[in-house]
């Protein structure tokens, strides 16, 4: 009988991770005792300081050595705090756009659960809206922090499970049109437990093969094993392949531009910030450190992936007339500018990958923030002839959504541009020519979507049909303030960003 | 101590006409003539500075000078560095000069019937270009060029989508685009540039890198994609006709005649010195689309209808000629060729004003609509014959000067090339003259006197708008010494970096 010791924890390390959880269960507690209308403000201030005070915990660990914690299944180093803090900040500004009923009622319905057109779906039509959505996005910014961070394969799963459930629901709360809102959720549920299936299985080829679902102990087994390496390989495919669908990268990308269009506009823009962080944080960490020896038989795979994925994303953008479905495709195309950092590998492709994820959230986030509030009686307008003349109407609403088109576009100045020319000069100088000619085909085929856009808001005249800007309140004026001023501010002056992704970007085995 | 040259005038010269956009786009949208007031003493006040700028500058002196580097982006090694050599310093003139003359052109551009944006908006785009404008030839780090070039489309952008007349969403559309693919390939050139060069991407430093052979060609293919568009060279031109034709008059000369010079410029400071042997390699590829360029757009220049859209045509004919020039790599050509962009800029820009002047007279830009215009508007037609002559390089004009050296320059390097070259010469004659018989000449058109505005001459305003121009055209076809003794210096050096023999000595063989 072999004794069972608990594992030692630093409990300063996983700080943040406690703090999230922990206010995650508050909010749990806060459904079930606090009167309904208090619900709303309780929660919403608690998930803010919640994610404040986890996000002042990263900071203040910035700087102190890197540790792998709780018996190896949690390490906090470099990349791991960086992303965790941008994930946070990026979590932080979501809130806003969750939490604000200013604009028509919410976001969210109260009872996703009833049937679409019923009559009590009709009655609760002026009903507020669900609270339950405040420890949801606990819970998911939670999971994510812990995925970046795990390093063993069934703490990531089980973090991977944390970040999905809770979006799988988020995703059916919307206020209107619930049905495509349904489609979306059962969609996004159907696909994420087929990918979560992958990588579990994935899971346990590699324990087989290495004997452990430890990244450090995965690492020295390769090469080492006895066991036959296809186990090994099938394994790294499966693993991959999981995370591949959360960061939608094609092929495994169908469910992204029917959920980006279903779910309620500030999940959309939550997963778009968050979700793409903690996938490729994920990613970076599984391929970096625990399949790093591998790397022979990644990167061609990776490399046609990113390929596929940035030259397919572009294409499709360029036909979409829902501009929520176009900023779907642009996230797939920029998943791969993202991959085409990874696979510069080392410390540079750690680097420039992170700066990537920053300098995209903050825009999306922006992006995000206007289209909540571009509306008509029937809720948000999002197809894109209703944008027609927007800029008259609403200038400055209109000219922080050209300005993200722009840094989409990779016009300098922006954060976007300094992204790009980080991720495909880091993968030149690694020898990866090929991905960057194809990063830059990609990006001249989806510069035309996103300049029509600009076009449909300033150049041409309103129609009857044109959807009204709605004045933004402090919490979404916040949030499109801070998305437009981190898009100038990294495109220019990067250094310092740069320089911080630089610092961070050492993985410790 | 402060010394004349350690004043930061590059920085100031981009950064100010930045300031006055800003100031100018929050003046109230209810006083458009304030706007325009500020706007015009604030580029004039550009124009003074320029000329202290060039005061400070010494002929002959150290290639690149009135440098000043800050550091920008120290994990890749790139720095703000402005600094400016002769090329540069006479395109900064041009555009200091042009831009005040555009402004009071386009004094009632952006209130046209029809045309309901803010007026202070378009006088603030104007000024950000030029800052743009400014920068992108000030500056001597590539990628503070490459972020010049791109951001320049921006403002261009929307001058010609708000401002313009018929099918401008189109035009914007297509300028954008056709500038945006060029630029990124160039970024991505400018990225293997940084990893091929040692992860610095200052001008200086770049020039003493060595580059494979097959390194150095597809990156001078990057740049010179870029370049082509831009220009635009043939077969890349289709989009210059639609910008210039839906542009308004004002814009239309800021882009032919100031904003395009950026891609002849940056070959003459990026291809050539950063890549000489490739610029070598492809010179005969290069000549041959220059004269194609020259040749195919004369003819279709003959064949237009529409005032601009001729116009822009006969522009793309004589980038032909400022290719021919760099390419053909002669201390000659070279300078005629720098001298090129600055007199085209000149009488391009002034044919491109005039006529506007009409179009806006007739509200129609066909030369169908016009004919016997000069028995109306006489003064209005002597210019519009002064442009048109400038543009087709009489003798004693500007433009003669530069096509001149040009030809000569090419002649004694590539026969075949300088010959067919003028046959352009030939066109030009063809298209401007037609244009003008057409247009000012022959019997009048009845339509034409029953147009009230055909019947008022040139006001003050248009007066003081063509006068310095043709001032300029007419001295520098006279004496054109001031420009070529900062040019010739900066054409030899890039001609030094290119390896080849600097062509005196056959230029005296010649009898």
């Amino acid at each position: 009988v072999t004794d069972f010791t608990l594992p030692d924890i630093d409990y300063a390390a996983i700080a943040p991770l406690l703090i999230l959880f922990g206010v995650a269960c508050l909010g749990v507690l806060v459904e079930a005792f606090v009167p309904q209308r208090l619900r709303h403000p309780v929660q919403l201030w608690l998930a803010m300081l919640g994610i404040l005070a986890a996000l002042v915990a990263v900071v203040a660990r910035a700087g102190a050595a890197d540790v792998t914690t709780a018996g190896g299944s949690v390490t906090v180093d470099g990349p791991a705090l960086f992303m965790q803090g941008a994930l946070l900040s990026f979590g932080l500004v979501s809130m806003l756009l969750i939490g604000d009923r200013r604009v028509g009622g919410g976001a969210f319905v109260s009872q996703a659960a009833i049937t679409v057109g019923s009559r009590a779906d009709l009655r609760q039509a002026g009903a507020p809206g669900a609270t339950e959505v405040f420890p949801l996005s606990m819970f998911s910014l939670g999971g994510m922090a812990l995925f970046i961070a795990a390093s063993d394969l069934l703490v990531m799963f089980i973090a991977l499970e944390v970040l999905s459930l809770p979006l799988y629901l988020m995703c059916a709360l919307a206020r209107r049109q619930r049905l495509i809102s349904q489609e979306a959720a059962v969609k996004y549920f159907l696909l994420g437990a087929y990918a979560s299936g992958f990588f579990l299985f994935g899971v346990v080829l590699a324990y087989g093969y290495a004997g452990s679902v430890d990244f450090a102990t995965i690492h020295s087994a390769v090469d080492q094993s006895e066991m036959s390496p296809a186990l090994l390989y099938v394994g790294l495919a499966l693993i991959v392949m999981g995370l591949l669908f959360k960061a939608a990268a094609a092929p495994f990308h169908v469910w992204t531009p029917d959920v980006y269009q279903g779910s309620p506009t500030p999940i959309t823009a939550f997963m778009a910030a968050c979700t793409k962080v903690a996938a490729f944080g994920a990613l970076l960490r599984v391929t970096y450190v625990a399949f790093e020896q591998l790397a022979d038989e990644w990167l061609p795979v990776l490399g046609v992936i990113a390929v596929l994925t940035m030259l397919l994303g572009a294409v499709m953008a360029v036909t979409q007339t829902d501009i929520k479905r176009l900023l779907a495709y642009s996230w797939i195309a920029n998943a791969g500018y993202v991959l085409v950092g990874v696979l510069a590998v080392g410390r540079e492709g750690a680097s420039t990958t992170m700066f990537y994820l920053v300098a995209y959230g903050f825009a999306v986030l922006a992006a995000f923030a206007v289209i909540s509030l571009v509306r008509d009686r029937d809720g948000e307008a999002t197809h894109l002839s209703r944008w027609a003349g927007l800029g008259r109407s609403s200038p400055v609403a209109a000219g922080v959504f050209t300005l993200v088109m722009l840094a989409l576009a990779g016009i300098p100045l922006t954060g976007g541009f300094t992204a790009k020319f980080a991720v495909f000069s880091a993968a030149l100088d690694a020898g990866e020519a090929w991905l960057v000619i194809a990063g830059v085909i990609s990006s001249v085929i989806i510069a035309f979507p996103y300049l029509r856009v600009v076009v449909m808001m300033w150049l041409s005249e309103p129609t009857d049909s044109t959807a009204r800007m709605v004045n933004p309140g402090v919490f979404t004026g916040s949030a499109l303030g801070i998305g437009a001023v981190a898009t100038v501010a990294l495109g220019v002056v990067p250094g310092p960003m740069l320089q911080l992704a630089h610092d961070a970007a050492l993985f410790i085995p | 101590v402060v010394q004349l040259n350690d004043f930061p005038y590059l920085s100031v010269l981009t950064a100010a006409p930045l300031v006055g956009a800003v100031v100018v786009a929050l003046l109230p949208r209810r006083s458009p003539e304030l706007a325009k007031r500020v706007a015009l003493g604030w580029s004039l006040g550009v124009l003074v500075l320029l000329g202290v700028a060039w005061a400070a500058f010494e002929a002959g002196g150290e290639r690149l000078q009135l440098r000043e580097s800050y550091e920008w982006i120290p994990r890749w090694g790139i720095n703000f560095t402005f600094a400016t050599d002769g090329i540069a310093l006479v395109m900064l003139g041009l555009i200091a000069l042009v831009v005040p003359v555009v402004i009071l052109a386009s004094w009632h551009d952006a209130e046209r019937p029809g045309v309901r944006r803010s007026v202070p908006a378009f006088f603030a785009l104007i000024l950000a270009l030029e800052a743009t404008m400014l920068g992108v030839f000030a500056a001597a780090d590539v990628f503070l060029f490459y972020v010049f070039f791109e951001v320049m489309l921006v403002p261009m952008y929307f001058l010609i989508g708000s401002y313009g007349g018929a099918r401008r969403q189109y035009a914007a559309v297509k300028f954008f685009l056709y500038a945006l693919v060029g630029g990124l390939f160039m970024l991505a050139a400018v990225v293997g540039l940084w990893v091929a060069g040692g992860h610095t991407l200052d001008w200086q430093a770049l020039t003493q890198v060595d580059l494979s052979t097959g390194t150095e060609r597809w990156l001078f293919l990057g740049f010179f994609l870029a370049f082509a568009i831009k220009a635009p060279f043939f077969p890349f031109h289709t989009w210059l006709p639609d910008a210039g034709g839906a542009a308004p008059a004002g814009v239309a000369a800021l882009l032919v005649g100031l904003l395009d010079k950026v891609a002849t410029f940056g070959i003459l400071r990026y291809s050539l010195p950063l890549f000489p042997d490739a610029a070598r390699w492809f010179a005969p590829a290069a000549l041959t689309l220059a004269v194609i360029g020259i040749i195919y757009a004369a003819l279709l220049a003959v064949g237009q209808n529409d005032l601009k859209r001729l116009v822009a045509y006969t522009s793309i004919a004589h980038f032909g000629f400022i290719g021919v020039g760099i390419f053909a790599f002669t201390t000659q050509a070279g300078t005629g060729a720098v001298l090129y962009m600055v007199n085209h800029g000149l009488a391009t820009g002034m044919l491109f004003l005039v006529v506007g002047m009409l179009v806006a007279r007739r509200g129609s830009a066909l030369i169908s609509d016009f004919g016997g215009a000069g028995k109306l508007v006489p003064v209005l037609a002597g210019v519009l014959l002064f442009a048109g002559l400038a543009s087709l390089s009489l003798p004693g004009l500007a433009p003669f000067v530069s096509e001149f050296l040009v030809l000569a320059g090419t002649f004694t390097e590539n026969r075949p090339v300088a010959v067919i070259a003028t046959v352009g010469i030939i066109l030009a004659a063809a298209y401007v003259l037609w244009m003008i018989q057409r247009t000012t000449h022959g019997p009048l058109n009845p339509a034409l006197s029953s147009v009230e505005p055909m019947r008022r001459d040139l006001n003050l305003r248009e007066r003081v708008v063509v006068a310095p121009l043709i001032v300029l055209i007419v001295l520098f076809g006279f004496y054109p010494k001031p420009l070529t003794d900062v040019i010739n210096p900066a054409v030899e050096a890039t001609l030094a970096d290119l390896d080849v023999a600097p062509a005196e000595a056959d230029m005296e063989a010649q009898p």
